[in-house]
C-alpha cells in the first residue's frame, strides 16, 4: 500500500519533469521556396554584390556580401551550397591588393588598391587600416564561385573576354579581382557564372557605368549616343543604348535554361553619403581666418573676379566672401564660359605684366563659387583648404593657391549641377531599361534606387530602427550608419538592410516566405584607438 | 533535528524561480499539495505564512514543518521573422521553514523562514536579446517572527515583522550593435548585490463561525529591496568606449510587492476539506527598474509598468487512512506583465496551476510531505517596446519580442513534526 503511493509520486515526478515546452509551429513551420528554386543560386554583379565595403573587399566583409546573407536564407528552403571566391590569405582582414608583392599603382605614384578604411579614434578620421595586404592578385584560384560579383565591373564587362586576364593586370587592362578567379585568361564574368548552372540568380550590374563618372566628379565623357565600349575611358558614362542591349544579353543568358531571380536598379547618387557629406559651403567666416583674411582674400581675388564677371552678364558666378556666413568654395567647372581672356585682358588693364596676367587668367577662367546644385565629393573634405601642387609659382607668390578658397578645386572634386542632369538621365534610362526587361521576362525587381533613395528623408524599416543616408559622425549615432566608410558603399547593417530589401520582393513575387535580418546586430563602423 | 535543519537551509540557500512576476508561490508542502491555498486552512505549521492568526488553532503545542522543492523552469523562445530560437533551462530551490509553540491556551508564538520572492533565467550568453537580459538570478530569504493570539472561542489575530535578505545578480549586454565589441565577444555589464536588507511585516485575522467553516484575511506588506552601492562590472569593453564604460557602483531599488490574500475552507465531512484562497497582488509599484551609476555611465531606466494581479486557487485534501492524506489543487495565476512589456527577464505570462501530494504519517509525531507542481502556461507573443539602443543616437524604440512558451515543474519534500 505504501509502496505503491510512494511508486506514483516517484512516476508522476519525472512524468511531469520530461516535459519540455513546446510550440505550436517550430519556428520555421511556414518558410517555403515558394515557386522559386534556390537549389543553386547565383550572384552576378559589381563591387554591391562582392561584399565590397570600406573601399575595398576583405575576409570578413566578404561574409557580409548580399549574396551571401541571402543564401543563409536559402539554405533553409533547399538553397545548396554557397561559395564566394577565396579570401583566405587576407589573413590579417586587411582587404587591399598586391600584384607581384608589390602594390597596383598603373603608374599614378598611388595604391590604387589599399587597405581597408578604419576610423582612426585617436585621429578622428578615416584612413587605411596600418598593415600591408597579404591577398596577391597572380595566386590564381581559376575557379567559378556562386559569388560572381566583380568589383568595378561594368554592364558590358561581365561579357568581355579576357576581362579577367592575369597577363594584363598590371598594366591596368583586366580587373584585378576577376583575374584572381577567371577560370581562364579568355573567360568572361558571365560564361564562369552559367558554369555553376544557376536554378535562381541575383544581378546587380549597371552602378559603375554612371557612379564612376559621378565619383570622379564628372571627369569623363558621357557617352551616351556612342555604342562602343572600346572607344569609352574608365570615367565615361555607358551609352543607355547600348547598356539596354548588354543588359538583355546578360537576362538571357540568365534565364535561358529556365532560372528565376531578381535584378536591382541603379542607385542615384543623391542618396550616397559621398556626394552629400560635404557641403558646398564649407567656408565659415572662421574657417577663413576671420575678418581680416576675407577683406584681404576680397580685394585681391573676390572682388576683381566678380567684376570680371559681372562685367561679362553674370553677376553671381561668383560673389565677395561674407563675414558673417558660410561661404561656397571655389571650383573649376568645365562647362563654365571661359573669361581667361576677360580677366587676363582685365589685369594688364590695371598694369599686372602680361605673363602674370596671363597664369592667372588661366586659373580662374573657368572658375565660379559652387552653389546648392553642385555635390562635392566626399574625398574633397581632404582638399579644401590646402595648397594647390599645381599652382604656378606666381599664384604661390600671391597666396592664390588655396584649394576652394583662393584657387579653384579641380573639377574632379565637384559633380556640378550639369554634370549631374547627365547622371541622372543615364540612371533614370538604364533603370528603365532594367525593369522593362525584368518585366519582359517575368523577373522580380528589387528597387534599389527607390529604396535608397528613402534613406535621404530617412527609411524606417521593420525593426522600428530609422536609418539614413548620413556618413558616420561619432559612436553616438554609429547604430544608424548604413554606408561604409567609403561612402558610396554600404557596411555589413547596410547589406542587411539590403538583403532584407530583396527577401522582400522575392516573397512577394515568388510567393516564398524567406525571414529576415535584424540589421540592428550587424556591425558598421570599425573603429580603432589608434592606426 | 537541529543538525538537519541547518544542513538543509545551506543546501537550500539558493531560492529561484518563476510564477506572476518574480514572485514564487512555493511556501510549504502541504499547502502548496492544496493549490497553495491556506489563509483559511490550519493544517501545519506553514499557517504562519498564509495566515498567522491561523496558529493559534493549531491543535499541537508544539509544530515544525520544514520542506523544499525543486524548480525546473523552461522557457522557450522563437521569432519566425528572423528565425531566432533560445531558451533558458534553470533549476530553482525553493525552501520554507515554520514552528509555532503554544505559550498559552490564547498566546501562540512562531517563526517562518521562507523565500517568496526570487527569479533565476539564464539565456544563452549574448543570444538575440542579451541587450535585454544575459542572465538573472534574484534571492530573497524571509524570517519572520510571528505571534497569534487567540480573541475568544471564533477570531484570533496574528502577525509579525519580517526581515527579508537578499541579492541580485545581474548580467546584460550593453546594446545589440557589435561595435562595442571586442573580437566579437559584445560589451556587456554584470550588476551584483547582496545582502541586500530590508523590513517589513506580515499580518492576519482569522474568523470560525462554526466548526466546519473558517474565514481568512491576511496582508503581507510592501517591501523595497534597495541596492546600495553594488557593483557595476564591465566587461569585454573595446578601447574606444573604456572611458564611459568603467567599473563603478550602482544604487537600485526592487520592489517586492504587498499582498492581499482572504479565502475560506469548509471541512465538508470528516475526511474531506475544500479551501478557496484569493490573492491580490500590488504589482503596480513595479513602475521602472531604475539603475544609477555612481560614474558617468547613464542612468539606465527600464519600464516594467507592471499591473496589480490576482491568483485564485482551489484546494481539496482527503484523509484517506491513519497513515496517508491526499491533496490536489488548482490555480490562476495572472500575470502583472503587460503588453508591450513583456522582458525576458522575467518572461511569464498568464498561468495555471496543478497541483497534487500527500503525506505519509509515519508516526503520530512525524509526517512526511510530498508535493507536485505543474505550471500550465499558454504560448504567448509577445514583445518588450521600450528599449532604444545607445549606440543608434536616434532614440527609435527597438522592440524584442517574439513567442514564447514556458513550463515549470517542481516536485518537493517535507516533513510535519508536532507533539
Amino acid at each position: 500500500m505504501k509502496n505503491k503511493y510512494i511508486y506514483i509520486a516517484v512516476l508522476a515526478a519525472f512524468g511531469f519533469a520530461s516535459c519540455e515546452p513546446e510550440f505550436e509551429n517550430e519556428v520555421n513551420a511556414d518558410y517555403t521556396a515558394g515557386e522559386a528554386d534556390f537549389t543553386s543560386y547565383v550572384a552576378v554583379g559589381n563591387s554591391l554584390t562582392a561584399g565590397y565595403m570600406d573601399r575595398t573587399v576583405s575576409r570578413v566583409s566578404q561574409q557580409y556580401s548580399f549574396p551571401n546573407l541571402l543564401a543563409q536564407k536559402f539554405a533553409l528552403v533547399g538553397g545548396g551550397e554557397f561559395t564566394q571566391p577565396s579570401f583566405a590569405d587576407d589573413v590579417n582582414n586587411l582587404g587591399g591588393l598586391m600584384l607581384g608583392g608589390a602594390p597596383i599603382e598603373y603608374g599614378t605614384g598611388e595604391n590604387q588598391y589599399p587597405t581597408r578604411l578604419i576610423i582612426d579614434a585617436s585621429e578622428g578620421r578615416p584612413e587605411n587600416i596600418a598593415g600591408t595586404s597579404t591577398i596577391e592578385v597572380s595566386n590564381v584560384q581559376r575557379t567559378a564561385y556562386n559569388n560572381m560579383g566583380v568589383p568595378g565591373a561594368k554592364s558590358f564587362h561581365l561579357l568581355t573576354p579576357n576581362y579577367g586576364d592575369i597577363g594584363v593586370v598590371a598594366i591596368g587592362l583586366s580587373n584585378p579581382y576577376f583575374a584572381r578567379h577567371a577560370t581562364s585568361n579568355a573567360a568572361t564574368v558571365l560564361g564562369d557564372a552559367m558554369t555553376k548552372n544557376p536554378t535562381f540568380f541575383t544581378n546587380w550590374i549597371g552602378a559603375n557605368d554612371v557612379l564612376a563618372y559621378a565619383t570622379s566628379g564628372g571627369s569623363g565623357v558621357d557617352q551616351t549616343g556612342n555604342p562602343n565600349p572600346l572607344s569609352y575611358g574608365s570615367n565615361d558614362i555607358t551609352d543607355p543604348t547600348y547598356f539596354a542591349g548588354v543588359y538583355s544579353t546578360i537576362i538571357n543568358t540568365l534565364t535561358a535554361n529556365g532560372a528565376k531571380g531578381v535584378v536591382a536598379t541603379v542607385p542615384s547618387v543623391t542618396s550616397i553619403p559621398y556626394f552629400t557629406t560635404v557641403p558646398y559651403n564649407p567656408l565659415s567666416p572662421a574657417a577663413l581666418g576671420g575678418q581680416a583674411n576675407i577683406d584681404a582674400l576680397n580685394a585681391a581675388l573676390y572682388g576683381p573676379l566678380d567684376a570680371v564677371f559681372t562685367t561679362f552678364g553674370e553677376p553671381n558666378r561668383v560673389n565677395p566672401l561674407s563675414g558673417t556666413s558660410a561661404n561656397p568654395i571655389l571650383i573649376w567647372d568645365v562647362d563654365a564660359i571661359d573669361r581667361t581672356a576677360e580677366i587676363t585682358g582685365g589685369l594688364m588693364l590695371q598694369g599686372v605684366p602680361a605673363p602674370v596676367a596671363a597664369e592667372i587668367g588661366a586659373a580662374f577662367g573657368k572658375a565660379r563659387q559652387a552653389t546648392a546644385n553642385d555635390l562635392v565629393v566626399l574625398p574633397a573634405s581632404g582638399v579644401i583648404g590646402t595648397p594647390n601642387a599645381n599652382a604656378s609659382a606666381t599664384l604661390v607668390a600671391l597666396g592664390a593657391n588655396i584649394n576652394g578658397v583662393s584657387y579653384p578645386m579641380a573639377n574632379r572634386w565637384v559633380l556640378t549641377a550639369n554634370e549631374r542632369a547627365k547622371v541622372a538621365a543615364a540612371t533614370t534610362a538604364y533603370n528603365n531599361a532594367i525593369i522593362s526587361i525584368a518585366s519582359a521576362n517575368n523577373l522580380a525587381v528589387a528597387d534599389m534606387n527607390a529604396i535608397l533613395n528613402q534613406l535621404v528623408s530617412g527609411l524606417r524599416i521593420e525593426t522600428g530602427q530609422l536609418y539614413t543616408a548620413n556618413y558616420f559622425s561619432g559612436p553616438s549615432n554609429e547604430g544608424a550608419v548604413l554606408f561604409s566608410l567609403d561612402g558610396v558603399h554600404p557596411n555589413a547593417r547596410g547589406y542587411a538592410v539590403i538583403t532584407n530589401e530583396i527577401i522582400k520582393v522575392i516573397n512577394r513575387h515568388y510567393k516564398s516566405n524567406l525571414p529576415l535580418y535584424h540589421p540592428s546586430y550587424f556591425p558598421g563602423i570599425n573603429i580603432l584607438p589608434t592606426n | 533535528m537541529r543538525k538537519l535543519l541547518s544542513l538543509t537551509l545551506l543546501a537550500l540557500a539558493g531560492s529561484t524561480a518563476f510564477a506572476g512576476g518574480y514572485r514564487v508561490s512555493i511556501q510549504g508542502q502541504k499547502q502548496l499539495a492544496m493549490g497553495h491555498t491556506g489563509v483559511a486552512v490550519v493544517n501545519s505549521a506553514e499557517v504562519a505564512f498564509f495566515n498567522p492568526a491561523g496558529m493559534a488553532y493549531l491543535d499541537n503545542k508544539f509544530n515544525v514543518s520544514v520542506g523544499g522543492n525543486a524548480l525546473f523552469a523552461e522557457t522557450r523562445f522563437q521569432n519566425s521573422q528572423y528565425n531566432w530560437t533560445a531558451s533558458t533551462s534553470n533549476l530553482g530551490t525553493p525552501f520554507s521553514v515554520y514552528a509555532t509553540y503554544r505559550i498559552t491556551d490564547w498566546l501562540t508564538a512562531g517563526l517562518a523562514v521562507y523565500t517568496p520572492y526570487g527569479s533565476s533565467v539564464e539565456w544563452d550568453q549574448n543570444w538575440q536579446g542579451a541587450h535585454l537580459v544575459n542572465n538573472i538570478d534574484l534571492q530573497a530569504i524571509f524570517v519572520q517572527p510571528t505571534v497569534s493570539v487567540r480573541l475568544g472561542e471564533h477570531f484570533s489575530i496574528g502577525g509579525g515583522p519580517i526581515y527579508a535578505r537578499g541579492s541580485v545578480n545581474f548580467n546584460r549586454n550593453i546594446t545589440p550593435n557589435p561595435l562595442l565589441s571586442d573580437n566579437g565577444d559584445p560589451a556587456d555589464v554584470t550588476l551584483d548585490a547582496t545582502g541586500i536588507s530590508a523590513w517589513g511585516y506580515n499580518l492576519g485575522m482569522m474568523f470560525n463561525p462554526s466548526e466546519k467553516v473558517r474565514l481568512g484575511l491576511n496582508y503581507r506588506s510592501e517591501i523595497i529591496m534597495e541596492a546600495r552601492n553594488g557593483d557595476a562590472t564591465f566587461s569585454d569593453v573595446p578601447a574606444i568606449a573604456q572611458g564611459t564604460f568603467s567599473n563603478t557602483r550602482f544604487n537600485a531599488d526592487l520592489p517586492l510587492p504587498a499582498e492581499v490574500t482572504t479565502g475560506l475552507s469548509v471541512q465538508v465531512s470528516e475526511k474531506l476539506l475544500l479551501a478557496f484562497d484569493y490573492n491580490y497582488t500590488l504589482w503596480s509599484v513595479y513602475d521602472a527598474l531604475v539603475v544609477d551609476f555612481e560614474n558617468s555611465v547613464p542612468t539606465s531606466v527600464n519600464a516594467r509598468n507592471y499591473k496589480n494581479a490576482s491568483t485564485y486557487r482551489l484546494g481539496a485534501q482527503y484523509v484517506a487512512t491513519d497513515k496517508f492524506t491526499f491533496r490536489a489543487g488548482w490555480y490562476f495565476d495572472e500575470s502583472p506583465v503587460q503588453d508591450g512589456y513583456f522582458a525576458p527577464e522575467t518572461p511569464r505570462n498568464d498561468s495555471m496551476g496543478f497541483t497534487g501530494g500527500l503525506t505519509y504519517q509515519v508516526n503520530k509525531k512525524l509526517g512526511i510531505d510530498f508535493s507536485f507542481l505543474y505550471l500550465h502556461f499558454d504560448e504567448v507573443n509577445n514583445s518588450y517596446d521600450h528599449y532604444s539602443d545607445p549606440t543608434a543616437g536616434t532614440g527609435d524604440i527597438l522592440p524584442f519580442g517574439g513567442t514564447y512558451k514556458s513550463s515549470v515543474f517542481s516536485p518537493g519534500i517535507g516533513i510535519t513534526y508536532g507533539f
